[in-house]
């Protein structure tokens, strides 16, 4: 299966990741490389039958009681914003 | 006496008889990284004063003859993607180079109430993805046996640091072989433990259906005594395992009469380095010799356990990485257009180019058309190679295979094809995938001096027999397939 520039591009967008044109060159390569090897050698399985497995041990959801307990202090959350304002994350402008 | 060679157990006990002191211990491995860091590079952060701090405070117990667990006092190595109340936790890439936590990881709170003396934090490719450490942000880490050697990845720092003397012991993470394949390139031990084993919570996610910490230590006893104080039952990890924790330590037997080990035949053909192989099959030997039984088994899906792992872990990792976005922590790009262009021109600036990588093949497996041909097929693919593993555990107890294919490579040498790379970790990526555990410990050197790892892969929760084959082979050649030599 042959990978285009514009298919590396149209998955960087969709994974909201900015690329140099070097990056988009290497990456369309590579790409192509790590696509047919592993559709390739998993094409040579016949998995018809086969249920995929999500988990490989039995898995169960966990619920605990409704109770209020100790969180994080606010500042202590915002000392990693890259910028705050108020108490609060700061974002560009999002509504005109 | 040089206190940094001494093992945990070793060193515990030297404390507990009043022959050294843990400020003593503490100060000579922060003497050692001074020597040695800006060679090896192992240590991202180094925490000396606060080291020397913890030290006091644990010397101050012992003068008062309190009952302490074993690990008190000794000082530990920590991977970057474990989360450090206070101190940076990069994970190896810029995205997070200003990133504090809040909290602790339950490992570390684990390691804080049992009084280890943590000296820093280790280098690791970024996020954990690569096999050669040549991925972190903060630079290549040197293979201690040959400092034009990569020390394998993604734990290269844990395992470097471990191997030089700079760590008692370490811990790294697991996800694909990160710790195992490390630890057989410096010559240590390290152990992936079964997953739901030891708590995921503030190990920061990469494929989070595989992702463990993990124990890299010098020895088999010191890996076991780690394991006793990282396991067990976290609420806050969902999907914890809620009993059956046994103490590891009990298993540390010389003992393999009766047990069943596996060589899959398939782990000794095609890629493996001809020494690589004798020096695995001197092993068997030895345990055969020891009474252990051993037979040859076939494990046909091995060669597919790659591309499904591959599969698998990018679309988890290009879901848990969409958390960075420059918003709420990590990096921020300066220039911007809107809020749309902060999140790419954030990331594009943060992630480097195996993250980038990874995120793109994920997107792309995850994307509508692409689902059923990769992202499903590969989790049928995962339930044969599991439903092959029980299979093979109905005749034995223990595989045994090398933990990778060769010894040490040279840094540089597998950077052009990521797929050179990628095919590294075909030994260990079953185990992640198949839900088990293994033990990678050194089984002698190859013509160039460079450590050459075996490894003992156990049922799912079969850490015991593992820990009792590993400790019995160590115990009966000294360890390094017998020869005595240090970095």
């Amino acid at each position: 299966m042959a990978i285009t520039k514009e298919d590396i591009e149209r998955l960087a967008d969709l994974a909201r990741l900015n690329l140099t044109p070097e990056e988009i060159e290497k990456l369309t390569g590579d790409m192509e490389t790590i696509i047919n090897y592993s559709m390739n050698k998993l094409n040579e399985l016949n998995t018809d039958d086969v249920q995929p497995m999500e988990h490989v041990l039995p898995v169960r959801n966990v619920f605990r009681e409704d109770i209020c307990e100790q969180s994080f202090d606010r500042e202590d959350i915002l000392k990693n914003a890259p910028e705050k304002a108020e108490g609060c994350f700061l974002v560009p402008k999002v509504v005109e | 006496m040089e206190l940094t060679k001494l093992t945990a157990c070793q060193a515990a006990d030297k404390i507990r008889k009043k022959e050294i002191s843990v400020p003593e211990l503490t100060y000579a491995y922060l003497d050692k990284i001074i020597e040695l860091n800006k060679k090896i590079g192992a240590y991202i952060t180094v925490c000396g004063q606060e080291a020397e701090k913890q030290a006091d405070i644990v010397q101050k117990k012992f003068d008062k003859n309190e009952e302490l667990p074993l690990i008190a006092g000794i000082p530990a190595g920590i991977n970057d993607n474990i989360c450090t109340s206070g101190v940076l936790t990069s994970c190896g890439s810029r995205m997070l180079s200003n990133f504090v936590p809040p909290y602790d990881a339950t490992v570390i709170k684990k390691l804080s109430q049992n009084h280890a003396v943590l000296l820093g934090k280790l280098n690791m490719d970024e996020f954990a993805m690569g096999s050669s450490n040549e991925t972190s942000w903060y630079g290549q880490v040197k293979n201690p046996w040959d400092p034009e050697r990569v020390p394998g990845g993604s734990g290269g720092g844990a395992a470097a640091a471990v191997a030089s003397k700079m760590a008692c012991f370490a811990l790294g993470s697991d996800t694909g072989g990160s710790a195992r394949l490390a630890a057989s390139f410096c010559g240590v031990v390290g152990l992936r433990p079964t997953y739901g084993t030891v708590s995921r919570y503030g190990l920061v996610a990469f494929a989070s259906s595989m992702d463990q910490a993990a124990p890299v230590t010098r020895d088999v006893a010191d890996c076991a005594a780690v394991m006793n104080v990282i396991a067990g039952y976290d609420p806050l990890d969902s999907i914890s395992r809620d009993s059956g924790y046994e103490d590891y330590t009990s298993f540390l037997e010389n003992d393999v009469k009766g047990l069943k080990i596996g060589l899959p035949k398939e782990y000794f053909s095609g890629a493996v380095q001809k020494e690589v192989k004798e020096k695995v099959l001197d092993a068997a030997k030895v345990f055969e010799s020891l009474g252990a039984e051993i037979e040859e088994i076939s494990l046909p899906l091995f060669e597919y356990a790659l591309p499904a792992y591959y599969i698998i872990s990018s679309a988890e990792a290009s879901s848990n990485l969409a958390q960075y976005d420059g918003i709420k922590y990590g990096y921020r790009a300066q220039q911007f257009e809107d809020l749309v262009d902060l999140y790419k021109k954030s990331r594009g600036e943060g992630f480097g180019e195996e993250v980038k990588r990874r995120i793109l093949f994920g997107t792309y497996v995850l994307g509508a058309g692409n689902y059923d041909v990769f992202y499903n097929k590969a989790l049928k693919v995962k339930r044969m190679i599991f439903e092959e593993y029980q299979n093979a555990y109905q005749k034995v107890d223990i595989i045994l295979g090398p933990t990778a294919p060769s010894t040490a490579f040279k840094i540089g040498e597998k950077t052009v094809d990521p797929l050179d790379m990628y095919l590294i970790d075909a030994y260990t990526v079953p185990v992640n995938l198949a839900g088990l555990c293994a033990i990678s410990l050194p089984c002698g050197f190859d013509s160039s001096g460079l450590p050459v790892g075996m490894q003992l892969i156990g049922k799912p929760y079969g850490e015991g027999t593992i820990l009792r084959a590993a400790f019995t082979y160590e115990k009966n050649t000294g360890g390094n397939g017998g020869i005595d030599r240090g970095v």
